[in-house]
């Protein structure tokens, strides 16, 4: 081990938990604060998580919309790119989506669609990180701002599409008509022969969103083009001397970016609303730099992180619902202390660790 | 000893995890001396200017400084006690001026322009006292690294140091420079400044300390009046055995011509012509050696030929393919492919990824070679392989293939670097300070490595600002001075004659 350095199961393992667990140390006494016991807050956030079929249904459901915006910026950051854009491209992600089961729900069967769907909710995901990523490339325009902006043109261009586009007619709802059944991802409780969540919508994304793990895992650490990411990622002026192009690799980096973003409308459109609606994304673009940082940009991390939001975004609505004291904004309070502690002070432990990891070592090596 | 100590430490140790870099050290500096410590790369030296600096902790013994206990807990303690560092690797804000730079910590009050009028007063009173010239609204990242370590040392002095240390002064400057320097140094010392002055160069410890003491492995061997000293001893006090300092090698036999550069051009970062109208040849089987003043253009003429820096006019020829690179450019992707190796100058900005592992390091810029996997993929597997392999023949220490790179020392970080170019075999090399921050055990390897691939038949083409590193090695001698080449001679010509063509001395008789 070298000055500095924590051993790996340190770093990847218990930071995080110790983030976790000083964002609920936090969060226990707001609680307090709001004359509510903290203990039996967070009995009712986990039970309601995990403590029953639907609500573990629900949990995996929301993990897999982290997962996908996760995958999403932990990518872009193995190039140094910031992706802020993961709203935006999930939110046109959602169009490919629509496009695809629109044209094709009434004449084939899901499993026929599905393939289109996922190809149109990553090309509109990754064509939306186009512009940002050519104007970095070229221009030198930061991604951060770019794609900042790019969600806003995303919510405009949306709107205006299912208002004066792609509304049903006769209708006042900016939705489009709900898909038939070849429009639509077969829950997990129907492929899995005795599991049974409930009404929860947990769908055929959840094993989507595990396989685009170790989909980004080879990518990542098993071809070149990931070798070439991340070299450029920890070094540009090595990937120059190296012979990897600046231009192309932070293209590539970001299309794959927003490509994964753009899945996430999958889960949520395909595999739930059945039909493209407004607003859809609802701030799973955002959460995902979380998820990615707490997540060490690892797809493994990433699935953790994901459930843990999960668990948040599920135990919060029964937690807000079986303590009335306990608001919706006060679940956004939670999930923000845990965002905060796993993503801006996500160091703040690190000295301590290390000087009590050097405490421990000492002893341990004098007889060598 | 009769005069009055600076610095005396006492039992210093220092443990990094198992390792121990430094143990039960003892050392005493006198006041107003210039004190050596010399030792091979990881010998410690620079983990016990570290905790003299504040930047580490002992875990035992005592710093006294002016014969009073002192505990240095940051470098803010050290400033405050008077201890000064210029560091191996500088610590400059890179898009800042030298002055901003050099006020940095130092504002004195929340605005700036009171400081700023008193620090550019200061400033210019430091430079003529000790002749070191900077321009304070130069930004950093535009000098060269000879004038950005002048920065450094005014950083300290302006702090009011009256212990200097310097870690690796000379790594990067001319012979001309060091010797500038030196003068400074003795300058300091006679007003009653005391210098730590911490190099491999065993030269540089003859010709101007008084005292120099020894490091090996972690711990203090021996001190020594320099006077009463010799290199020799000192040499084998590092390395425990004697070693050559001269480099063994037949004649060249050169054949054909392997790399031709024909009137090449390139700019800088701010658009200035650093290489002009340069025109020479490398054939198979010789070194040809690029001496001169650091900052004359011979880094951008390396990495324009490599296809790193974009060419303004000029063409290469590598092993009889012209290439035209003002009209078509080619990355260093396509270089390599035409059978251009290169060892950069800078080996953490550019020859390594220090965070990566070191079999990871090995196949960089060769990833794509289709023996490291199939199709888009990399087997990882061969890599490994490869990379062990690579460890054995170049005595790569620790023979890890899985250790992050920034965990190696810098004689072995060079190794990786020369193992992965060399056993690509090139038609030509391209060397950039191949000895810069390393220990004389692997200098001596290196320097064997590139006379055997001159041996076998390859065209080297090596950039050092080491001025003997060059004669000993090149069988010709070209000198750059402002951008051009401006001589050729023998490796053998006289050392002062070299010095006077670096300096431009030729340049400015022809005018």
């Amino acid at each position: 081990m070298r000055a500095g350095q924590l051993p790996r199961w340190a770093d990847y393992g218990l930071m995080p938990a110790i983030n976790v667990v000083a964002a609920f140390l936090v969060s226990g006494l707001v609680v307090l604060l709001i004359g509510e016991n903290p203990v039996e807050a967070v009995r009712i956030l986990v039970w309601g998580a995990l403590g029953w079929n639907e609500g573990i249904g629900f949990t995996l459901f929301y993990a897999t919309n982290f997962i996908f915006t996760g995958l999403a910026v932990a990518v872009a950051f193995h190039a140094g790119l910031f992706n802020i854009g993961g709203e935006g491209q999930a939110y046109l992600g959602g169009l490919g989506v629509a496009l695809a089961c629109l044209a094709l729900d009434r004449f084939v069967p899901w499993w026929v669609t599905l393939p289109v769907a996922v190809a149109g909710a990553a090309a509109a995901g990754a064509l939306w990180a186009l512009v940002p990523a050519y104007l970095q490339a070229k221009r030198g325009s930061h991604v951060v701002i770019t794609t900042i902006m790019f969600n806003f043109i995303a919510a405009s261009l949306m709107v205006y599409l299912l208002v004066n586009v792609m509304a049903k007619t006769g209708s006042m709802q900016p939705e489009t008509r709900t898909f038939e059944a070849g429009g639509r991802l077969p829950l997990l409780q129907t492929i899995l022969p005795g599991v049974d969540f409930g009404s929860a919508p947990v769908n055929l994304s959840f094993v989507l969103a595990l396989l685009s793990c170790l989909l980004v895992w080879v990518l990542i650490w098993r071809t070149r083009l990931g070798y070439e990411i991340r070299t450029f990622g920890a070094s540009p002026g090595a990937a120059v001397y190296a012979g990897i192009s600046p231009v192309r690799i932070t293209i590539v980096t970001m299309l794959i970016s927003g490509g994964l973003a753009g899945m996430m409308a999958i889960n949520e459109i395909m595999g739930s609303q059945h039909r493209l609606l407004i607003e859809f994304v609802s701030g799973y673009g955002f959460v995902g730099i979380a998820v990615a940082l707490m997540g060490r940009a690892h797809p493994v991390g990433i699935i953790l992180a994901a459930i843990l939001f999960g668990i948040l975004y599920q135990g919060g609505a029964e937690l807000a619902f079986e303590m009335p004291a306990i608001t919706r904004d006060m679940i956004v309070v939670i999930q923000g202390l845990v965002i905060l502690f796993a993503g801006a002070l996500e160091h703040m432990f690190r000295p301590l660790l290390l000087r009590l990891f050097g405490i421990l070592a000492a002893p341990a090596s004098k007889p060598a | 000893m009769t005069a009055p100590l600076a610095i005396e430490l006492v039992g210093i140790d220092k443990r990094f995890g198992s390792v121990r870099a430094n143990k039960d050290i003892d050392l005493k500096v006198a006041k107003g001396s210039i004190h050596g410590i010399v030792g091979e790369n990881g010998a410690g030296k620079s983990t016990l200017m570290s905790i003299l600096y504040g930047f580490y902790h002992a875990d035992g013994g005592e710093i006294r400084v002016d014969g009073r206990p002192v505990t240095i807990a940051d470098s803010q303690a050290a400033i405050a006690l008077g201890i000064g560092m210029v560091h191996q690797h500088f610590m400059l804000v890179e898009n800042f001026t030298v002055l901003e730079n050099v006020i940095l910590g130092a504002e004195g009050g929340p605005l700036l322009a009171g400081g700023v009028a008193r620090a550019r007063a200061t400033l210019k009173r430091l430079a003529e006292d000790y002749d070191l010239k900077v321009d304070p609204d130069a930004v950093i990242e535009d000098l060269p690294v000879g004038l950005q370590q002048r920065v450094e040392i005014l950083k300290a002095l302006f702090r009011g140091a009256d212990i200097l240390i310097l870690d690796e002064p000379t790594g990067v400057l001319t012979p001309a420079e060091a010797d500038h320097l030196f003068r400074i140094l003795k300058v300091l010392r006679d007003e009653g400044k005391t210098v730590l002055l911490i190099t491999h160069k065993l030269r540089e410890i003859m010709a101007i300390t008084d005292e120099v003491s020894v490091m090996r492995r972690g711990e203090m061997v021996a001190t020594r009046q320099t006077s009463k000293t010799s290199m020799g001893e000192l040499a084998e006090l590092m390395v425990g055995r004697r070693v050559l300092l001269e480099v063994e090698k037949q004649p060249a036999s050169p054949g054909r011509p392997v790399l031709q550069v024909e009137n090449l051009t390139a700019r800088d970062g701010r658009g200035v012509d650093v290489v002009r109208d340069v025109s020479f040849e490398v054939r198979a089987g010789e070194i040809v050696g690029i001496a001169g003043v650091s900052g004359n253009g011979q880094s951008e003429l390396l990495e324009a030929i490599a296809g790193i820096r974009p060419v303004r006019s000029g063409a290469v020829t590598i092993d009889g393919t012209r290439l035209d690179l003002a009209r078509h450019p080619v990355d260093a992707a396509a270089m390599r492919r035409h059978g251009l190796a290169h060892v950069p100058e800078d080996r953490h900005r550019m020859g390594l990824v220090t965070s990566f592992s070191e079999y990871e390091n090995a196949i960089l810029g060769y990833h794509r070679d289709p023996a490291y996997g199939r199709g888009p993929m990399l087997d990882i597997g061969a890599i490994r392989e490869a990379a062990r392999v690579e460890i054995e023949k170049y005595d790569i220490r620790p023979p890890d293939c899985l250790l992050r790179t920034a965990g190696f020392s810098g004689g072995n970080q060079q190794k990786i670097v020369l193992a992965r170019e060399i056993e690509r075999d090139p038609v030509i090399l391209l060397v950039g300070q191949p000895t810069r921050g390393v220990d004389i055990g692997a200098i001596e390897f290196i320097h064997k490595r590139l006379v055997a691939l001159r041996d076998a038949g390859k065209g080297v083409l090596l950039v050092s600002v080491e001025l003997d590193e060059i004669r000993a090695l090149a069988d010709r001698v070209l000198v750059m001075f402002d951008g051009r080449v401006v001589g050729e001679r023998a490796p053998e010509t006289d050392e002062s004659e070299l010095g006077l063509l670096m300096a431009g001395a030729a340049q400015e008789a022809a005018e």
